[in-house]
């Protein structure tokens, strides 16, 4: 699955439609304390979080994960957005709750 | 292949737009054309050391060396030092204050990610006087 299949099938909010997203999914992150995503995301993941701020786009570089989607409604800080385009990071918002999210990932990658 | 050195200075006075250093290291990682789980693994690093010395020592220098054998991270810093730096080290361990905590730090799991990641690590540290980390990447025959 790409992020823009992801993103599709779910109607997630892009916030950076400059950015290709014909990028593999391969696995999924689920989680707010960025040394624990730094630590455990692997890389090809979506991440799905609550944190909003700006250091969200360094952690999704560092660990190479494939897209990041904040959940629960939650709305990015103007400066994230900015730091997404920028540095080439594909960020989506969501109302559903990051088990929705996650649930429904983790089915669709299993079932390819 | 030549030894290449990167520097940079790391201010203490921002943490939102922290991870600046390490977003440069890993870009030039890249060209260098090192394999991507080489790179993660430095970046990592980097990035865990760089915002510690923002958070709790309110900035620093970072130097990294590129050699045949292994990439070598060294963060200095003049902050307040660790008292304990094996408590420290241990996964869940962490100083830092409430608002920190808001913006997604201090799970006290830096240090030990820098140790997972890296072939190998020293923490030096003086109170009042300030705080070194040094780790080393072994780089394969892919290097
Ligand atoms: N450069 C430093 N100068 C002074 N103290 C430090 C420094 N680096 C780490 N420490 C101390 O070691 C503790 C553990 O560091 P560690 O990186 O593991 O966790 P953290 O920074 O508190 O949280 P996290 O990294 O999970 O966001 C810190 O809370 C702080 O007390
Ligand atoms: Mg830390």
């Amino acid at each position: 699955m790409t992020v823009k299949e992801f993103a599709t099938t779910l109607g997630l909010k892009n916030w950076t439609p400059d950015l290709d997203l014909d990028v593999p999914i391969t696995g999924g992150y689920a989680g707010d304390m960025l040394s624990w995503v730094m630590g455990k995301a692997v890389a090809g993941s979506a991440w799905m979080t609550i944190m909003s701020n700006q250091n969200v786009v360094a952690v999704a570089l560092m660990t190479d994960v494939a897209c990041v989607v904040l959940t629960e409604g939650v709305e990015p800080d103007a400066a994230l957005v900015t730091q997404a385009n920028g540095r080439g990071v594909p960020l989506f918002t969501s109302d559903l709750s990051t088990y929705e999210l996650s649930a429904w990932l983790g089915t669709a990658l299993a079932a390819q | 292949m030549e030894k290449i050195h990167l520097h940079y200075e790391v201010d203490g006075d921002n943490f939102m737009a922290a991870g600046e250093a390490s977003c440069d290291m890993k870009r030039v990682l890249k060209q260098l054309g090192f394999d991507s789980e080489t790179i993660r693994r430095a970046s990592i690093c980097m990035y865990e050391g760089e915002i510690n010395m923002v958070i709790h020592a309110d900035g620093g220098t970072a130097d990294v060396y590129v050699e045949t054998s292994r990439i070598e991270i060294v963060l200095t810093d003049s902050g307040p030092g660790i008292e304990d730096v094996s408590q420290a080290m241990q996964r869940g361990f962490s100083t830092a204050t409430q608002s920190i905590r808001e913006l997604g730090f201090g799970a006290g799991m830096g240090l030990p990610n820098m140790e997972q990641y890296s072939d190998w690590m020293d923490v030096s540290s003086e109170v009042g006087v300030g705080t070194t980390v040094t780790v080393r990447i072994a780089l394969g025959e892919t290097a």
